[in-house]
Parts: structure tokens; sequence; C-alpha cells
């Protein structure tokens, strides 16, 4: 399990890219989304971040991004990056 | 054999989706230069779910940091199962080539590789270097940190590097590996691109790195051979096929005796060219 | 002249010696009082009033006549715009009290057109093509009753010249069919000059009033900003696919025409064929459209034998009308109207952008991805339709926005007169071509069906949740012969 303990960002608000922002949560996963094609992508986009996060064990965090477009991939990478950035990798 | 072998910043999504539709016979994405030291660990996520979620048509090279830095390992450790060609080792030295090699052949890789040489004494030992590992596919010059090496103004013209250019081609045709040139900087001087490139196959190179897609018509234009070049290798291939046959020794073209030499460079050209066939393979026996 | 048929003819009446003409000035034309130049305009509730775009988003004049209008409290007005830019969200106040009623443009961007998607407008919106528009104004269907022309230069006398005075925008090809066909025709200027004003883009016979200003427009705003040929890879790969498919289409033969839009990869396509041109000492007939630098340097440069220009992009352009005698001036008319002889029907190939295109070729250049609207034709139906070889260039990948869909949010230009697509993942052919699927097969060109490419980019995007509309229909989406192609509508 993968437990946030400090807050961490990763990605850019560059065309394409995310940038993911991750705090210590209270007790849950909270995600805030902005972006660009929210109206069309908004719901897959909260998707893939929930599943990225479950895929890196993570049941508590603070999860704020603003999406430039970026593709499933690049989510899932910002996601990951930000949560090693944030966790005490717990074994 | 690869005409033109393009870097692609690893940090950037928009760039990684499109890059093997730019034309570039390989794809050389960087985790090196073209990543800012606090962005490594993100650069080596986004780099392997990318190649997890496509497939990219072109072969794919991974540049990776050097040994010494504390990167080194960790790149391996996150590419090592990507669907990849093999990577690209900067600053190459005996040592890094050794542990990069012994790191593949613990994890019973394939990984090809194409060794960056970029320091004076990467140079001068390059035939030691590139013959540790029997992975080495080519060999890179990388002529800008060389050049900084060397203390040595880098121009244009690249007098500067011609020794660098002759050495590393030598050393490439012993040990039958690709040449590859180091990249034209300037973005915008397509007359200068071409007159370089032209300098380095002219020397013996095969391919070229570039920086920027828009180099990648211009380069793969120099490099590849041209329809007389292939039609009088085909011409000189088919003659070798016939004396053979006839149980011939040499025979002459045009007034010249064709000998070994002369049917290596014709086999070599149509590889480039994509005339090959395997009945060729017998030919140099 | 009824007494033509009059067999008695003396029995009409010749004048008296008392009756005789005086010579004599006429009335004065020129103002600097707006307030006096409305009381005699009078202008009423329910009038049609147009205006040109040649000054683009430094345009000053739309705004403050519509001010005026609204100072003097008259509501209901049609607002002929041939279009209207971001500058215009000044007009947004104009639509919730009334003073604006019905808008009629070719081309709409910025807060206004986003205004009136959300249904700000009491009455309608037509987007017309530039063809379309000309057409509708010569044939008599749309009736103007004032038009107001930003002049960037005018005599006393009214004649009006595009390409002098500070404010120069070049060709005035968009003001023509106004000019000709308004009730009333009233200059707008800051730059009087002596008479008599040449080269002139609408003659004094026309021009009612003009109307002094302090400016008419900013320098800035009137020079485009899009016409640079794009530096990104992808749009550049684009580009050179492009014109592989021009070379297979068998058109690129000696004094073939051609016409491209001003955005990067279009822009790109010419900067190539300009290479292919040299390399291959190929010599084209007539560039026409809206006019670059690139398009002046190639007839400059003998590449082309005339260019028509209805719009002057860049300043570029606007020095090349005023010196070459084979840049020519076309109206709106000449350009695209469909119920006369025009420009577009001598076109081989142009090229043109979509922000989304459906699997049987139908284009949205009208609405962006929220559904707004942020465009509209221009001329891309008139040229989709006269064209032999019409080509849409686009990226496949932009940002997670579709450009191809099941759907397009409002057909701009009907898919029966778009021939190509040119993606950096293949070029889609409409089947109604074969004869150049056959050509560009035997040209090895990376041929892809459209509704394949679809599916790749969903796999890759995902399937886009579809634009949340009203029911309510805010305007239509009319084709260059004035037939429907569609409605607009509200958005939430």
């Amino acid at each position: 399990m993968a437990v946030i303990s400090k807050m961490a960002k990763a990605g850019s608000v560059e065309s394409n890219d995310i940038l993911v922002m991750i705090s210590p949560g209270d007790g849950k996963i909270d995600i805030e989304v902005e972006s660009i094609v929210y109206n069309q992508y908004g719901d897959d986009i909260k998707k893939t971040i929930l599943d990225t996060l479950e895929e890196e064990e993570v049941t508590d965090a603070k999860v704020i991004v603003n999406d430039k477009g970026a593709l499933d991939f690049t989510i899932r990478a910002r996601v990951k990056a930000c949560v090693r950035r944030g966790s005490v990798q717990d074994v | 054999m690869y005409k033109t072998l393009l870097f692609m910043p690893g940090n950037n999504p928009g760039m990684l989706v499109s890059s093997d539709v730019l034309g570039a016979d390989a794809i050389l994405i960087d985790l090196e230069d073209a990543v800012a030291l606090n962005e490594k660990d993100a650069a080596r996520i986004l780099v392997v779910e990318y190649l997890n979620t496509f497939e990219n048509k072109t072969d794919v090279f991974i540049r990776i940091n050097p040994l010494d830095t504390p990167f080194f390992y960790d790149d391996l450790d996150a590419i090592i199962d990507a669907n990849i060609e093999g990577v690209v080792l900067p600053k190459a030295s005996v040592e890094s080539m050794d542990a990069l090699d012994k790191y593949l052949n613990e994890k019973n890789s394939d990984f090809k590789i194409i060794a960056l040489i970029e320091t004076s004494l990467g140079l001068e030992m390059a035939m030691e270097i590139l013959s540790r590992s029997d992975k080495v596919m080519g060999v890179l010059l990388g002529a800008e940190d060389l050049t900084l090496d060397l203390g040595a103004k880098r121009t244009k013209e690249s007098e500067e590097i011609a020794y660098a250019r002759s050495k590393i081609i030598a050393v490439s045709k012993a040990l039958q590996i690709e040449a590859i040139d180091t990249p034209f900087t300037d973005t915008d001087d397509y007359e200068g691109l071409k007159k370089d490139s032209l300098n380095a196959k002219d020397l013996g190179m095969t391919g070229k790195a570039l920086i920027s897609p828009r180099h990648v018509d211009i380069v793969n234009n120099v490099f590849a051979p041209s329809q007389k070049e292939i039609e009088h290798a085909l011409r000189v291939v088919e003659g070798q096929k016939e004396a053979v046959e006839k149980g011939l020794g040499a025979f002459s073209l045009d007034g010249k005796m064709v000998d070994a030499p002369i049917i290596k460079r014709a086999l070599n050209l149509l590889k480039m060219s994509g005339d090959y066939k395997e009945e060729y393979d017998e030919l140099l026996k | 002249m009824n007494y033509l048929n009059n067999f008695n003819i003396d029995t009409i009446k010749v004048i008296d010696k008392s009756e005789y003409p005086t010579k004599g000035q006429k009335k004065n034309k020129i103002t600097e009082d707006i307030d006096n130049l409305f009381k005699e305009l009078d202008i009423k509730d329910g009038y049609v009033l147009s205006f040109h775009h040649h000054l683009r988003n430094g345009d000053q004049v739309t705004n403050l006549i519509m001010k005026q209008v609204q100072k003097l409290g008259v509501k209901d007005i049609t607002l002929v715009a041939s279009s209207l830019f971001p500058t215009n969200k000044e007009l947004i106040p104009l639509l919730k009290d009334g003073t604006i009623k019905n808008v009629v443009t070719s081309y709409i961007s910025g807060e206004l057109g986003e205004a009136i998607s959300h249904g700000e407008l009491k009455g309608n919106i037509i987007m017309q093509s530039h063809g379309g528009r000309a057409r509708s104004i010569i044939n008599g269907e749309l009736k103007i009753d004032v038009a107001f022309i930003a002049s960037p230069s005018s005599d006393n006398k009214g004649n009006i010249s595009g390409v002098n005075g500070t404010n120069s925008c070049g060709s005035m090809g968009y003001a023509i069919a106004d000019s000709m066909m308004a009730e009333k025709v009233v200059a707008v200027t800051d730059s009087l000059v002596e008479y008599p004003n040449y080269p002139t883009d609408i003659t004094e016979d026309y021009v009612d009033h003009i109307l002094l200003v302090d400016s008419i427009g900013l320098k800035s705003g009137i020079v485009s900003g899009t016409t640079q040929v794009t530096k990104d890879p992808i749009g550049l790969k684009i580009a050179k696919d492009t014109l592989k498919v021009m070379e297979a289409s068998g058109l690129l033969k000696e004094g073939f025409s051609y016409q491209s839009g001003a955005g990067g990869i279009s822009l790109a396509v010419t900067s190539f064929l300009r290479d292919y041109m040299i390399e291959n000492e190929l010599k084209g007939g007539f560039a026409s459209g809206g006019i670059t630098g690139y398009l002046t340097d190639m007839l400059e440069e003998g590449l082309f034998e005339s260019l028509y220009d209805v719009q002057c992009f860049d300043l570029e352009a606007i020095e090349s009308l005023k010196k070459n005698p084979t840049h020519l001036r076309m109206s709106a008319s000449q350009y695209g109207n469909p119920e006369v002889s025009a420009v577009v029907d001598n076109l081989d190939i142009v090229i043109l952008g979509a922000t989304e295109i459906d699997t049987d070729f139908n284009v949205n250049v009208m609405t962006g991805s929220h559904g707004m609207l942020m465009g509209g034709s221009g001329g891309h139906q008139d040229t989709a339709a006269g064209s032999k070889l019409s080509i849409i260039v686009s990226k496949l990948f932009s940002s997670r926005i579709p450009l191809i869909k099941d759907k397009v949010d409002v057909i701009t230009t009907p898919g029966t007169t778009v021939d190509v697509l040119v993606t950096e993942r293949g070029i889609c052919v409409n089947p109604l071509r074969q004869d150049l699927i056959e050509l560009f097969e035997e040209a090895k060109l990376n041929i892809v069906d459209i509704k394949e490419l679809k599916e790749y980019s969903e796999n890759i995007m995902g399937k886009a949740k579809p634009i949340e509309k009203t029911d309510r229909i805010i305007g239509v989406s009319e084709y260059r012969d004035g037939s429907i192609l569609d409605y607009i509508y509200e958005v939430k």
C-alpha cells in the first residue's frame, strides 16, 4: 500500500499533458478534475485516475488535476509519478 | 540499416504519441539530456506507459542516463520489459559498456546497444569499448560533448570532427556495426544539414542521428541510394551470380574488373535500398 | 423613358427656359457629426445594417456604429456582418437589450459567438458562405437598408481604396455586394485623401455619405496573426503528404489553379508546393482566396500567372496588391456566388481545414468542441463545391479533441463536395471519388478507410460524450445556394 504523506505534483499544463497534484486525504479518495475536454471526457478522466490509484494501492488521497487534453497513458503516468513522489512505500 | 535516427524528448506526451509517423527509420527516446533532473522519474514512467499502450511502427531505442548518474539502473529497471529494440548508452566507456552488458545478460535481455561516443577517452578507446559486448549494433558519434572535451570549437563545417568521424567509421567497419553520425543542431538550416549529411555519408557513415523531425526527409534522401546507384549495384550482383553459375572466377562490367570489394559495396547498397534478396547471401562465399 | 413606345411623341411637353438646370456642386457627402448623419439616415426598428470584416479583429467601425444605433433606442436590427471577431464582444449587451435581433454572417469567433450559442439572440443567426452571402445580397433575397463600409481611405466624393491610409487592408472583396445593393451606403473613414483616391475598390457612385472618425481600427488586429507556416512536425508531415496527394491526382500540371486557407498546415502545403514547382519547373495559372505573402512571393517568382484576391491576410499581400498588375482584386460574388460565373468554378485544387469531419465527409468548421460558435464557412463551402479536388488537412490527434465523428455538430460543408482528408495517420478518400482512389493506389499513397481511422482514434482517445444542447434552434447553417444544411442549437 502506498500512503500519501506529503503534497506532490507531476506533469505539466502543456498541450497533451496533465498536471496532477496529490496530497494526504481525509480517509478516502477525493478527485477534482479541470479539463479542456471536460464535457467529452470528464468521466473517463476520473475513472482513469481512480483505476491508477487502485493499481498503486492508494486509498486515501486528495487529487486535483488540470488536464490539457492528455491521453489515458499520460494520465496514468502522471498519477503514478505523483503517487511515488508523495508517498512512503509501505511494505 | 538505419538512415535516420530521431531523438524524441522522453517527457513530452504529445511528441511520443506521434513519434512513429515522422518518417525516421528509428526513434531514440531520450531520458538523458532532454529531461530535466527533477523530471527523470516522471519521464521514465511516461515512456513505459507509452510503450505499453502503443504499438510503435518504428524501431525504438531508449537513451538512458549515463553510468555515473544515479539514474542508470533506475532507467534500465523501468524499461527492461518494454517492447523496444534496445538502448543508447551515453558517454560510452569500457566500464559503462561492461555494466550494461552484464545487466542485460543477467536479465536475459535481447536489447541491442548503440554506443554513444562523446568523450576523448571514449573515442581513443572506441575499438575496445565497442568490442566488449556482442549486443552492440551501432556506434553514434556525439560531437557536441566531444568537442567540448577536446577543447575544440564546434563549427558547421565540422572540420574539427573530421578525425573523430573517420575513426568512428573505421572502427565500425572493422566490427561490422552501423556508423551513425552526430546530429546537425541548427534546426532551420536545411542547406547546411544537407551538406553536413552528404559529407558524413561520403566519409562512410551509414546513417545520422537527428534532433529535429523536420530534418528527417532531407537526411533520408541523402543516405538513400540513388536509382542509378541501385541499378548499378543490381547489375554487379546479377553479373556475379551469372559468373558463379558459369563457374567463372571474375567478370567485368563496363570494361572494369569486378572484384570482391565492389560486390560487397553493391550488396551493402542493396541492403540499404531494400532491394536485397536472400539468395545474394551466397555471393560472397 | 416611358415615351419610348409613345407614337404621339409630339404630345410630350418640352421644358420651359425657367426650368433649365443650374450649374453647381451636389450636396456635400462628408460629415464628422455622427448624430446628424443618423438623423439623416433615419434608421428605424427592424432595419438591416451591413458591415464587412476586412479590418478583422482590428475593426472598430461595427462596434461604433451599432452603439450609436443603441444610443438612439432603435431595436430589432438585423446585423449583416461578413464576419465577426473577438473585438465584437462589445456587442453582447446589444443582444440583451434587443438592439440586435438577428445576425447574418459567414464567420464568428470570440465571446459574441458564445453568447449567441447560449441563446442571447432574440431572433436567429444565419451562417452563410462568402459566396452565399454575395448571392443573397445581389439577388435581392437579403435587402440591406444601410451598408457601413469601413474605409481605409476615401476622398471627399467617396472613392474608397483599401490600399491607402494608415489602416490599409488591401482588397475589399467582401464589401462590394453591400455597396452595390444597399439602399444607403456610408463610407466610414479615418483617412481623407485628395480626389481622386485610387486604385479604387468602391467608387463614388455607390457612396451616399462619408463619415469621418478618429480611427476605424487597430493595425495590429487587421493583419491576421495566424498566417505562419506551422513548425509542428506533425503538421509538416501532413502538408508533405498533401503535396503527394496533389501530385498523384494529376492536377499539378502547367496552368493549374490553387487555393489554400491561411491555417498553419495549409500554408505549409503552399510552401512545399512552391519548392515542388521550382524543382519541376512548373508554372501555375492563378491562385485565389485570401492572399498571403507566401502567394505574393510565388507570383513575383513567376510561379503563378496571377492572384485573385478577395482579402489580404498580411502586409506583404497589401504591398503586392499595390504594385503587381497581375495581383487582381475580386469581389465575394466573383469569388464564389453560385448563381453566376465564379472563380471557384475554375479552381483545380483547394486546401481546407476542419474542426470535425464525419464518416460521410461532412465538415464542421462552425462550432468548437464545446458546441459553441467559433468559426464559419467563409469560403469553405464555395471552394469545396467549385474545385476539382478539395482536400481537408488536419491532425488526427490534437489534445484529445476528436476529429472524425459519427456525426458532426453542425454541417458547414456537405460531404458530397469534400474529396480527401489528409491526417498524420493516413489519407481518406471520399468513396464518391473512385477515380481518385485508383490514382492514389497507383501512387502507393497510404489510403485508409475513414471509418477505420475513426475507430483507431476512438480506441486511443475514448469515445467522446456528445455535446449537450437544448432543443431550442437558434439559427441555421445555410448552403451557398440558400438551402438549409443544418440547424444550430442553443448550448446548455
